[in-house]
């Protein structure tokens, strides 16, 4: 019955085209319709490859040893579904987060974490806003830095390790993309998740927090407080304000 | 050949292969009770934070692609692959190409979804919304496709019609783009077995995956959908559609104006403009393909409305294209730039995107299901009534959760913005506002409960009518006829 709709009048003309090109024959329908999907996609997506696509600059730089950890642990938790890192070009927003975020901050974002809702507010410029110490409460109970929050707790990633050999997986893999990472850092990710950890234990210890410089938590506030940084500074060296 | 009750015979004495159309239909209910479930689970996580029973495989980051995957491609795709196999043998008067490619599909395709329950909750993502499964299981994806592709295509070629309806050409542009986005947006190297990078970088990574999930939107929740609408609508009204032309139009608009609409998730971002505009633009032509189908549905029913009255199967259907009408209205105003401006991070976006899912795809199912459920298993439905009831929970739910969501997304957006006389935020504590919202998540938690109940009803209405005494009269379950 429904194939053998009744048709007439200047529809018949029409249809009789259409049923005889296409319909009848599957291998032209498929293909004209594969045609007809692929248009758009390559027009939008290609010429991100050339210069008309996003903007680079040299002012960024890839992610360290401990922060592609700390990444690593953001994409895990999915903490992109709650929070954003995508300042959009608007005064309020301006205000409340700060500089709006330019295409070429996310260079070095393999996967790009911009996110699509604000249950909680932006991360874009995040970095260097809190304390280490502020973050490692905020993960142990959120409540405890953001009275009224709605965030569920963190603390198991204040006992939870990060393994040097699966960071240098990482980034050999990043590498691969196209991350420029040198031969040295690879060789020295150890060295590099200790250093940078060391450092943040340190801050942590001065506000009474004891940990170790493998701690999973160690790793996501690198990452925290690198977020927004380069833009940052980029965008004060060429003397932008916003 | 088969000679039990799960194989339809068609005019043409083509032995159809029903078996595969129940285990699809079987799990679609399945899914969709699990699905929505965790959907209503986190619901609760929003309004009850403690919901989130502080463990790290429960939370709402990890427990949130679970739901959107198990929605859309264990409830929604299943009830896709039930239609196709049932409406395309019937179609093209012959049986599916290879009864073995069927099994491979249906198996390899649970397998992919239960893979899914079990990585998910463990953290192991791709952070790709609804393409967050890790690469191993993106080439299990793959390969199920295949399969799938094969005997879809194979049955075309072994069909003993010439001409192809209106149905299939939505089921063809189903399997060719979805092959097409998944392998694009899932070039990755890994790192891992678990872990991989994307081989594109910041605005393209996002661009590309946008370009994907809005086409997932467009692919999987829409053009097979309205090739289930294009059988089963003019099947259950037993009235031919209302255009021929009308549904040649706007299948070829529909197709090459959706690939574009992706960047309309990317507005004010560092995407370039030239390529946010051509988002928004062909998002809001968009608007008229969309429509032409939502009133080549709408018009089919002219001369059966009165039928709508007391039909279960008609109610769920005619809800579920007004709903397609409606939220394809709503998308193209939402990514006209200023309007977006407004309504992109908000609840706003999930009201809209649950307005489609619930309303479009949750609706066009269960009235697929109560269709075919009687028919398949040739017996009456146990408890008609309870469909009613179903139908109304359903939609009061659905009302429930968009006015809801409709409420707080427009609150958040407007204090997020709001500049105090001084020229300073209306609203500087981020904290106030989340806080604000909380009825409104407890109003949504209403909604979705209500529309969970309604689909464990069904759950339990099929169960009945399945184990329940084989049909005495043959005009409550006719047989089916060949198309």
């Amino acid at each position: 019955m429904a194939d053998e709709t009744k048709h007439h009048g200047s529809e018949k003309k029409y249809g009789q085209f259409h049923r005889r090109v296409f319909e009848a024959n599957a291998v032209n329908f498929a293909v004209w319709a594969t045609i007809a999907i692929l248009i758009g996609g390559i027009v939008e997506i290609v010429p991100m490859f050339t210069p008309a696509g996003p903007e680079i600059s040299p002012d960024v730089t890839p992610y360290t040893a401990l922060e592609v950890a700390g990444r690593d642990i953001y994409v895990s938790e999915g903490c992109y579904l709650c929070h954003s890192q995508w300042v959009r070009p608007m005064r309020a927003e301006i205000l409340r987060y700060g500089p709006w975020s330019r295409a070429w901050e996310y260079q070095y974002d393999r996967p790009f974490q911009l996110g699509s809702r604000r249950i909680g507010p932006d991360l874009h410029r995040v970095g260097n806003k809190y304390p280490d110490a502020w973050h490692y409460e905020h993960m142990r109970d959120p409540r405890s830095t953001s009275p009224g929050s709605i965030m569920p707790s963190y603390a198991w990633l204040l006992t939870k390790r990060i393994d040097p050999a699966d960071v240098e997986a990482s980034m050999v893999a990043l590498r691969k993309t196209g991350t420029p990472y040198s031969d040295e850092e690879i060789a020295s990710v150890e060295q590099s998740l200790a250093a940078q950890g060391g450092e943040i234990v340190g801050r942590l210890q001065v506000a009474g927090i004891e940990s170790e410089p493998d701690r999973a938590i160690v790793a996501l506030i690198a990452y925290l407080q690198r977020l927004g940084v380069d833009g940052r500074a980029a965008l004060q060296k060429r003397g932008v304000e916003y | 050949m088969q000679t039990s009750a799960s194989a339809g015979i068609g005019a043409h004495g083509a032995v159809y292969d029903d078996d595969i159309v129940k285990k699809f239909l079987i799990a679609t209910v399945a899914w969709g009770v699990v699905g929505m479930l965790v959907g209503v689970i986190i619901a609760l996580q929003l309004a009850w934070w403690p919901a989130n029973l502080g463990l790290p495989w429960t939370t709402f980051g990890r427990l949130r692609p679970l739901h959107t995957n198990a929605v859309i491609f264990a409830f929604a795709g299943n009830i896709c692959f039930t239609g196709i196999y049932y409406s395309m043998q019937r179609l093209l008067k012959t049986r599916m190409w290879s009864d073995a490619l069927s099994k491979i599909h249906f198996w390899g395709w649970q397998l992919i979804i239960v893979s899914a329950a079990v990585t998910f909750p463990l953290g192991l993502t791709q952070s790709r919304e609804y393409a967050e499964l890790i690469w191993p299981i993106d080439i299990a994806i793959t390969l199920i496709w295949v399969v799938f592709a094969i005997n879809f295509f194979g049955t075309i070629a072994i069909r003993n019609v010439k001409h192809i309806y209106v149905a299939i050409w939505f089921y063809m542009s189903f399997v060719i783009t979805i092959a097409v986005l998944h392998i694009v947006n899932n070039l990755a190297v890994p790192a891992t077995f678990l872990r991989s990078y994307p081989v594109y970088s910041g605005m393209t990574d996002a661009l590309v995956q946008w370009w994907y999930g809005h086409n997932a939107v467009g692919f999987f929740l829409t053009t097979p959908f309205l090739g289930l609408m294009y059988y089963f609508l003019p099947k259950a009204a037993e009235r031919p559609i209302y255009s021929y032309r009308l549904s040649i139009i706007h299948f070829w608009g529909l197709i090459f104006l959706y690939i574009w609409a992706g960047p309309h998730h990317l507005l004010y971002s560092g995407l370039p403009d030239w390529a946010q505009t051509l988002g928004m633009v062909f998002s809001i032509m968009l608007l008229a393909p969309s429509w032409g189908g939502m009133l080549n549905g709408l018009l089919t029913l002219r001369g059966a409305w009165e039928r709508v009255r007391t039909d279960p199967v008609l109610k769920f259907m005619v809800v579920a294209v007004s709903f397609y009408g409606m939220s394809t209205f709503e998308g193209p105003m939402m990514s006209i730039r200023g309007v977006n401006g407004l309504a992109h991070f908000t609840n706003w976006v999930i009201g809209h995107v649950h307005s489609g899912a619930l309303g479009w795809n949750g609706m066009m199912t269960f009235g697929v299901l109560y269709w075919l459920v009687p028919r398949l298993w040739n017996k009456p439905l146990a408890r008609p009534a309870m469909a009613t009831q179903h139908f109304w929970l359903a939609t009061i739910g659905i009302v429930l959760y968009t006015v809801a969501m409709w409420a707080a997304g427009l609150m958040e957006g407007l204090q997020w913005r709001a500049i105090g006389d001084g020229g300073q935020l209306a609203n500087p504590i981020f904290i106030d506002i989340v806080h604000r919202l909380e009825p409104f998540y407890w109003l949504r938690l209403l909604g979705g409960f209500l529309y969970l109940v309604g689909a464990v009803m069904a759950a339990y209405n099929f169960w009945k009518t399945i184990r329940g005494p084989e049909s005495l009269s043959t005009d409550v379950a006719a047989p089916v006829p060949a198309t």
